[in-house]
């Protein structure tokens, strides 16, 4: 019997279940508790928040879980978060406070990793001849330079494992990829080499399966969804991974939800592209080589993954300001809830007209009728419908005006509108998401052990 | 004849940029084959016509029985650009499950498929 690393994930995003560390860590035995915070546009956010106050800038969060788990922590289980967002040294001395002031010493070790921040450099790089070309649309980042917020480079697991063989209990991060902080933890246990391109790829899966949180066990399942016990007590993901590279999901036993092969399908395919390339700093994963069997209840085994080679590249996530939107709702019943939902739709547009509010986009849907299927939905006797209206502008007055127009509807529009006392919809500013490359060789991390 | 994919598959769909991604998994793994027959890029192309502006791509995974689509252009300019209630496209997944497919009798028939209702 070969020796088992379980690492159990206990956040999916920022804005995940409050509990579910702790869970994690006083439901059964695990190694590692793995914490996942960032999304697309979260590094934006933290980096406004680092603006107002240069001590902020990580998700805050964070140090609510650590509090939960500090007692596991103590007796010896890791901590992996990419926490840190713009700011990893603050969040990092922030926990070493933590664990202070709760232990009374000085026995916790955290680990961070910095590095992945381009912003300070940016303008340097650009001078020296890197594009930052948009992904998607190959569009020069010279475009939107004056406004970007923030500029990370997705890094890989190198930093995390070198943090865990400094002896750190806890590693906090910035824009480490979701699945380097699940494939960082095996590597260090098994002593996996950088380039063992098979289990790293396993990590990598192992690291996607669970790095969404629920969302492999039972919650966000279409299949035979009804079925699924009390998702009340829902329990988190664990990976019980050999040094092989073969590994099991699992969950607490007593906990609510479900581990099963179609569970576990369903989040293999969760923001998929090429499934032959799931590239990674590390390595690419080929996830048409992924074999997955029943193991038991609620236990499915995963085995049989290939990797191979990454590119010389890493992923970029800049997030810049793109002008301000609005939405506002308005809820029309039956009778002809939708036909007095699209008549509210066609006075208030003809009023925005007449003002001359430019936008760059207003869209309309009705929702219970076809705002999620569109046309495909048919039609239907709606009991009552939404009517929801979001624009955007460049310009914040444009769309400020356009608040104002929502509410003025349920007197002096179509009949039998209730559904406004949230009061006028709220003006935000939209940071989009610019996703670009760089050479690998731009980027240097370092680790820093804080005790 | 008609059998609802619904049926036939359940899916989950998520989103990069302005990009739905819809993974298709069949139910038993004995249907995968039929799926990857009657799921073809511009089937699903049709279905999804007038709802995005972009092509489709799709990608196979026999291993899980499941196909990969792309769908370029779904999302409203995507992430927090998007005006859209399903701005990440997370319900993508159900649209595609509304489809009917056409199945030879005798094929459904030795599959167990059941008939649209």
């Amino acid at each position: 019997m070969s020796r088992i690393v379980r690492v159990a994930a206990g956040q999916g995003f920022w804005g995940d279940w409050l509990e579910a560390p702790r869970r994690q860590v006083e439901g059964g035995p695990v190694d590692y508790l793995m914490l996942d915070y960032l999304a697309e546009v979260t590094m934006s956010i933290l980096q406004k928040q680092k603006e107002r106050d240069p001590r902020m800038g990580y998700a805050r969060d964070f140090l609510g879980a650590m509090d939960s788990v500090l007692p596991a922590v103590l007796r010896g289980v890791k901590v992996i978060a990419n926490a840190g967002g713009v700011n990893p040294v603050a969040c990092a001395e922030a926990v070493r406070d933590l664990g202070r002031a709760a232990t009374g010493g000085e026995r916790l070790r955290v680990g961070v990793v910095t590095g992945d921040d381009l912003l300070p450099r940016l303008d340097e790089l650009l001078a020296a001849g890197h594009r930052f070309a948009n992904m998607d649309t190959g569009a020069p980042l010279d475009e939107v330079r004056g406004r970007v917020l923030s500029a990370n480079a997705y890094i890989g697991s190198g930093p995390i494992v070198e943090a865990l063989a400094r002896g750190a209990d806890v590693v906090v991060t910035g824009r480490s990829t979701d699945t380097a902080l699940t494939m960082a933890p095996l590597r260090h246990e098994f002593g996996w080499s950088a380039t063992d391109w098979d289990r790293l790829a396993a990590g990598i899966v192992a690291g996607h399966i669970i790095e969404c949180g629920a969302q492999c066990s039972g919650g966000n399942c279409l299949h035979d969804w009804r079925s699924i016990p009390r998702l009340e007590d829902v329990g988190y993901p664990i990976v019980e991974a050999t040094a092989g590279g073969t590994f099991v999901v699992t969950k607490h036993p007593g906990t609510g939800g479900r581990v099963s092969v179609p569970s576990v399908k369903e989040q293999l395919v969760y923001e998929m592209g090429d499934p032959r390339s799931y590239i990674t700093p590390d390595v690419v994963a080929d996830f048409t080589s992924i074999r997955l069997a029943s193991d038991g209840e609620d236990r499915v085994r995963v085995h049989g993954i290939t990797g191979r080679p990454p590119t010389d590249k890493l992923k970029v996530s800049i997030a810049y300001r793109s002008g301000f939107k609005a939405v506002g709702t308005l809820v029309y019943a039956w009778p002809d809830a939708p036909a007095k939902a699209q008549a509210a739709d066609r006075v208030l547009r003809a009023r925005l007209d007449r003002m001359s509010l430019r936008f760059d986009e207003i869209l309309t849907e009705f929702v219970g009728v076809s705002a999620t299927h569109g046309t495909l939905a048919g039609t239907v006797d709606a009991p009552e419908v939404q009517l929801r209206i979001g624009v955007r502008s460049s310009d914040r007055a444009v769309v400020e005006r356009f608040t104002r127009e929502i509410a003025p509807l349920v007197l002096n529009g179509p009949p039998s509108v209730t559904g406004f006392a949230g009061g006028r919809p709220k003006v935000e500013e939209v940071v989009a998401y610019w996703p670009a490359l760089v050479e690998k060789s731009v980027v240097t991390t370092r680790v820093e052990v804080l005790q | 004849m008609k059998v609802r994919l619904l049926d036939l598959a359940h899916a989950r769909s998520g989103d990069k940029g302005d990009t739905a991604n819809v993974g298709v998994i069949a139910l038993r793994e004995e249907w995968y084959p039929l799926l990857e027959r009657v799921l073809s890029r511009e089937r699903v192309a049709a279905h999804f016509r007038g709802h995005i502006t972009g092509g489709v791509e799709r990608y196979e995974l026999p291993n899980i029985g499941a196909l990969n689509f792309l769908l370029h252009g779904a999302l409203g300019g995507g992430g927090t650009l998007s005006l859209k209630t399903d701005a990440q496209g997370k319900v993508f997944s159900t649209a595609i499950l509304r489809m009917l497919v056409d199945v030879p009798d005798d094929e459904a028939r030795a599959l167990g498929l059941p008939a649209a209702p």
